[in-house]
């Protein structure tokens, strides 16, 4: 895959994330009706696009070396959700759709989706609220064509704080999935 | 990353005593007016070979006065020091309006073992209303000291004292080197004993009915697993490793069975796992989130977390299967339930306005008490009595542990220097009686 390949086709399905991102979203919402939803929006090619890519074809990368990228949407590997949520969000699910990209176009790419909460409230149910985050997450990645034995899911619930501190500035850094990856 | 796990085995009388003090500290926070008041005069201990470091009076007094329902005057104040019935004059003592007084002695008995004789005296009536001799080996002292506390206790409330038993808790470093450590100590904080050390979280402890094991999640394997672990001899088995989350063990009343969390057929449900045959059987079945099980005390049924109706409620589900049925209905947050012995209080976090208190919800009357005032407390758990409860809250960037007595009255707070503390959980009365 090229560079420029990907930039394009992910700017494609930014849009058709956008179209239906309330639906596609849900957490409860099954595979199939996600899909059914986000149907016409799905990566169509723009035309000229591939006359475009032909010129770049040289410049293939590997998947660590794409992951190495500073500046590619792959270096933001952090969700973040609302409190009490699972719900991800239109800037996230753009971000997610250029990883669930870069996930599907390299089979020798594995993630493990670590879903977190913010201390408030008791410590299992914390547990099953990061689960859930991961698991939002998963849905949008396999739906963008990963397969499930690439993506992973725990939950750390509460016990892994990214920031200390008992305030909305530290709860909104710990209410997250991360995605960390392994090329194998 | 090479994980590092430490198991220990728990010695239960053998510690020594050198190391008596506690990691935890005892800070009371609020006391309470109409306590009873009465005096501990401190034990004779004149007549054995040792100095010991051990103040039964001082212990008994510290006790007693945690439960919010004595109020023990200090003893510098005391009229007299009498160690026998027959040398108190009790004018001295209904003069200065003691109800009850408490006086002992310790002799030797033979080479290491002690002799501890108590009496508890009603000052009104001027007699002694009960007395106890015991052999003691020295290394037990404090469990005499917290054996006394319940007798006096339960002569005068018609309630068993609690003193004797232990707690568990996990304390944990976050900060820099993360480390995790599970601990039991006596319900005064003293004594606190390792039972598993672990680079990756631990957690939800869970008391086997008897008092010799316990059940905990713990993340050694980079996942959630749940194992149980006998304390005496270390050792232990996975029970539940399943694909997703296996948390929020509970161990049944009979101790034949822990109900838990698991995630491998989608959203948290609520199982019942037999211990001896490892055998499952699911009891809940819902796309919402299902955790924090805990049994009723006659085992025949369970109240757990859901957030089915869109938040998080406490809801009650035989234990035999059916219909899960909704019991809170205030507050926008209800979790983490603990249920009184008697079957008649359920404690639990309650979230309401961006605050996280620990209330009682009286079952009958549907009654709800705020226990506590902070923002953030969690994981309640009754003391075997039913008298007090334990839990966790925050202060500053650590976690401190408070047991609050029944009535929201009398709370004192135990802290630990070295770490965060939290998941308390309360354990059972030790079965020697």
């Amino acid at each position: 895959m090229t560079r420029y390949l990907t930039a394009i086709t992910l700017s494609a399905l930014l849009l058709a994330g956008c179209a239906s991102q309330d639906e596609a979203i849900d957490n409860q919402t099954d595979q199939d009706s996600m899909a059914d939803q986000m149907g016409d929006g799905s990566p169509t090619p723009i035309a000229g696009t591939e006359a475009e890519t032909s010129a770049f074809q040289e410049e293939t990368l590997t998947a660590q070396q794409m992951l190495e990228e500073a500046d590619s949407p792959l270096a933001s590997r952090v969700i973040y959700f609302e409190y009490d949520s699972a719900k991800v969000n239109d800037e996230s699910l753009a971000l997610l759709e250029a990883h669930g990209n870069f996930i599907s176009g390299n089979g020798n790419v594995f993630v493990r989706l670590e879903g977190h909460a913010d201390e408030r409230g008791s410590r299992e149910y914390n547990i099953a609220l990061g689960d859930r985050r991961a698991q939002s997450v998963r849905r949008i990645l396999l739906f963008q064509g990963s397969s499930t034995d690439q993506v992973d899911t725990i939950s750390y619930g509460e016990e892994q704080p990214a920031a200390l501190g008992h305030d909305e500035s530290a709860w909104s850094q710990n209410r997250r999935v991360e995605l960390v990856y392994e090329v194998r | 990353m090479k994980k590092k796990i430490v198991i220990f085995c728990l010695l239960m009388s053998l510690f020594i005593t050198r190391s008596l003090h506690a990691v935890i500290t005892i800070e009371i926070t609020e006391g309470v007016e109409g306590a009873i008041p009465m005096a501990v005069v401190p034990f004779d201990t004149q007549n054995i070979p040792v100095k010991l470091n051990t103040d039964l009076a001082e212990i008994i007094t510290n006790n007693l006065n945690r439960s919010g329902i004595f109020k023990v005057m200090g003893r510098e104040r005391y009229p007299s020091q009498p160690h026998y019935s027959k040398d108190v004059s009790y004018s001295q003592w209904r003069g200065i309006g003691q109800e009850y007084l408490v006086v002992g002695r310790i002799n030797a008995k033979s080479a290491g073992l002690l002799d501890v004789q108590f009496q508890l005296l009603d000052v009104l009536k001027q007699k002694q209303i009960l007395g106890y001799s015991f052999p003691v080996r020295l290394r037990n002292l404090r469990a005499t000291a917290h054996e006394i506390s319940d007798l006096i206790y339960e002569k005068i409330t018609g309630v068993r004292g609690a003193f004797n038993t232990r707690i568990a808790y996990i304390s944990a470093q976050t900060d820099k080197a993360r480390k995790y450590v599970l601990q039991v100590a006596d319900t005064d904080g003293y004594n606190p004993q390792t039972v598993l050390e672990s680079d990756e979280p631990l957690m939800s402890p869970s008391w086997s009915p008897d008092g010799q094991s316990l059940a905990y999640v713990s993340f050694e394997n980079d996942r959630p697993e749940i194992f149980v672990q006998h304390l005496a001899s270390a050792k232990r088995s996975k029970i539940s490793g399943f694909k997703g989350i296996n948390g929020a063990p509970s161990w049944s009343p009979d101790g034949k069975k822990i109900a838990l969390v698991l995630s491998k057929d989608r959203s948290p449900d609520i199982y019942v796992m037999t211990v001896a045959t490892k055998k499952l059987t699911r009891l809940t079945r819902h796309r919402s989130i299902d955790t924090e099980p805990v049994w009723a005390a006659d085992g025949r049924s369970i109240i757990f977390t859901s957030d089915r109706s869109g938040k998080p409620q406490l809801y009650e589900v035989m234990a035999s299967g059916g219909q899960p049925k909704r019991i809170t209905f205030e507050g926008n947050y209800n979790s983490a339930a603990d249920l009184s012995p008697d079957g008649k209080n359920i404690v639990m976090v309650y979230g309401d306005q961006g605050r996280y208190q620990i209330a009682q919800l009286e079952r009958e009357s549907g009654n709800l008490l705020m226990l506590t005032e902070n923002n953030l407390d969690e994981s309640p758990s009754f003391s075997p009595n039913g008298r007090m409860v334990l839990y966790a809250s925050t202060q500053g960037n650590k976690g401190v542990l408070y047991m609050v007595s029944l009535d929201g009255r009398t709370k004192h707070k135990l802290s630990d220097q070295s770490g965060d503390i939290r998941e308390p959980v309360w354990g059972p009365y030790k079965q020697t009686r």
